[in-house]
């Protein structure tokens, strides 16, 4: 008996079957910095111009999934476009898209706000102040939003912010947590357990149901980290928008 | 505006529809009734041309009451019900009238029953869908008080039944390869389709956990990107151990996946009660395909099993008075004259 999809462990680029009504492309099996530019480049590429047929496009860390209408269309249809799509993004350059937006979020870091911040400096090699500058600093892009509604996954930072997951968890960290590991960072929707450390709070709150745009990140976004002292997020928390002082850029 | 009084909730009673679907990029799982096929038994049920809202009540179901006459259909996991102390057949719709008491009890097999009325539950809207997501505080759990309902747009229709599609007592369910379905070796993927699992008692709207005396792990799940997820899927803990997702689940996962189960077959995972026992049986794509069918023909194929309720037996309270027939009966003529 054949399987359509089997396969064996094989590191690059494939197209995969994903139940009844969907097709992956996926580049690698790991997060490999190359592969996620590849991804948002795909995911990019589909959303300017969705194959006939196209339900929802819907990009992972490493992988798109594209839904489709199996009335209208049929998966090796898709398969064969995207790809042909993918095989020439791979030819490269494999350089980032320039992000369409860009959000400017204010964020308190160490202290109460950021508990693990010394301990990750230290793991980065640096200081606080200087781990802060390259929080800051770095070209910061949502790779993919998931977990729970509107959350961001946020990367990459520098190399040497490669940083393995905690062995224990933390039993909470609040709303808004800026929480750092394998050069990602995340900004928790809700007060969640983590593996990850804890280096700043911001007053964004990435889901809020009742906003007339409840999720308002989109994978893709470029994401600016400005310091602001901890009085000022505890200021915004206050604002009934959950928006936590953020600013958007419309780019192109 | 026409409402339901729920008098008193005994289970978790929750509007569930057919969810809302399009945010996955978002993080949002498309939500909805866990079991789909409910709420398509229920559009046949009362001649509707699409699923509607209804009431899915896990585990047991509650007092209603209605302000003026009313058609309801229940389908899903049966529960034992009754009108004014008489039994009434599940898998049915039925007229209730104001004054009637409407008591709807305990599952008898499965996990999910479902009360629709036949204007559909008219409750608010969040993202197009009236459906709650409790985990994401999306809507809260019925609590005593008037519902609203939409308008019965057929309310001289007489009562239906449906032979519903048989998905309450575990058994096989299909399952079709995913993207990591080559991440687990050949002995693990045969030794799991030759294993009977059991329902644990884990399990809620976001997924359920099957349990057996060993373990079904991969070996290439360390350091593997997360990737997206969906209903159905069969996410493999560290362990190995199943957990088959349900309308809730999230939208990202780090656990691989060991293949998915076709939606035709999804409600027999999703009803499984605690204990229930369930297998796994690898299908090709190409056999899925054909079993697949759009929202529409799973209406038809559902209204090709309903027939008139004609007269129930069940709730005749006086039957021993009626000249029924004389002879040999095969005992079912009073639904087919």
């Amino acid at each position: 008996m054949e399987y359509e999809s089997d396969f064996h462990v094989e590191p690059g680029p494939r197209v995969l079957w994903a139940g009844m009504d969907g097709v992956l492309l996926r580049f690698a099996l790991t997060p490999e910095p190359e592969a996620m530019v590849a991804t948002q480049l795909l995911a990019a590429d589909l959303e300017r111009s969705p194959p006939a047929g196209t339900v929802e496009i819907a990009p992972g860390l490493v992988s798109v999934l594209l839904r489709f209408d199996p009335v209208t269309t049929r998966r090796d249809v898709l398969a064969r476009e995207i790809s042909a799509r993918a095989a020439h993004i791979l030819q490269g350059p494999l350089d980032r898209p320039a992000p369409a937006r860009r959000w400017t979020i204010p964020v308190a870091f160490g202290d109460a706000d950021g508990p693990q911040l010394a301990e990750v400096a230290q793991a980065v090699g640096c200081g606080p102040d200087a781990a802060i500058q390259q929080i800051c600093e770095a070209d910061l892009r949502v790779l993919v939003i998931g977990f729970a509604p509107g959350q961001p996954y946020i990367g990459l930072l520098p190399e040497a912010w490669d940083l393995p997951r905690q062995s224990e968890l933390t039993p909470t960290v609040p709303a808004g947590a800026i929480v750092v590991a394998v050069r990602q960072i995340v900004m928790f929707g809700a007060a969640s357990a983590t593996g990850w450390r804890q280096v700043g709070r911001s007053a964004f709150r990435s889901f809020r149901p009742e906003r007339d745009t409840p999720m308002p990140l989109r994978a893709g976004d470029a994401i600016r980290f400005v310091p602001v002292p901890a009085s000022e997020i505890e200021a915004l928390d206050k604002a009934d928008d959950g928006l936590g002082g953020a600013r958007l850029e419309v780019l192109r | 505006m026409t409402s339901l009084i729920l008098r008193r909730a005994d289970g978790i009673l929750t509007v569930q529809d057919m969810g809302r679907p399009g945010h996955l990029a978002k993080g949002l799982s498309c939500g909805g009734a866990v079991d789909r096929q409910a709420l398509i038994e229920a559009a046949a049920l009362l001649g509707a041309d699409r699923p509607l809202a209804g009431i899915e009540m896990a585990g047991a179901g509650g007092i209603f009451e209605v302000e003026q006459p009313m058609r309801i259909a229940l389908t899903g996991a049966p529960m034992t019900a009754t009108l004014d102390g008489a039994p009434l057949r599940w898998h049915a719709s039925h007229q209730v009238a104001p004054g009637q008491k409407l008591l709807i009890g305990g599952v008898q097999a499965g996990s999910y029953g479902y009360l629709t009325p036949a204007g559909g539950m008219a409750s608010d809207e969040w993202l197009d869908s009236r459906a709650a997501h409790l985990s994401i505080g999306i809507f809260s759990p019925l609590a005593p008080g008037e519902l609203p309902t939409g308008q019965d747009t057929c309310p001289d229709m007489p009562p239906q039944v449906i032979d519903p599609a048989p998905r309450f007592n575990g058994g096989t369910v299909r399952i079709i390869d995913g993207p990591q379905t080559g991440l687990f070796d050949d002995e693990v993927l045969s030794a799991f389709f030759s294993t009977e699992f059991t329902r644990s008692d884990r399990g809620n709207r976001q997924g359920v956990r099957f349990d057996a005396d060993r373990g079904f792990a991969s070996e290439h799940a360390s350091g593997l990107a997360s990737d997206l997820i969906g209903p159905g899927d069969l996410q493999m803990t560290g362990d190995g151990v199943p957990f088959v997702l349900l309308a809730e689940c999230q939208t990202i996962g780090g656990y691989p996946r060991l293949g998915t189960i076709i939606p035709a077959d999804l409600p027999i995972a999703a009803q499984a009660a605690p204990g229930m026992k369930l297998r796994f049986r690898r299908i090709t794509l190409d056999e899925a395909d054909r079993l697949w069918q759009t929202e529409t023909g799973q209406l038809r194929a559902a209204l090709a099993r309903c027939r008139p309720l004609v007269r129930d037996p069940a709730m005749m309270t006086d039957l021993l008075g009626f000249q029924l027939i004389s002879g040999v009966t095969a005992g079912n003529e009073l639904e087919d004259q």
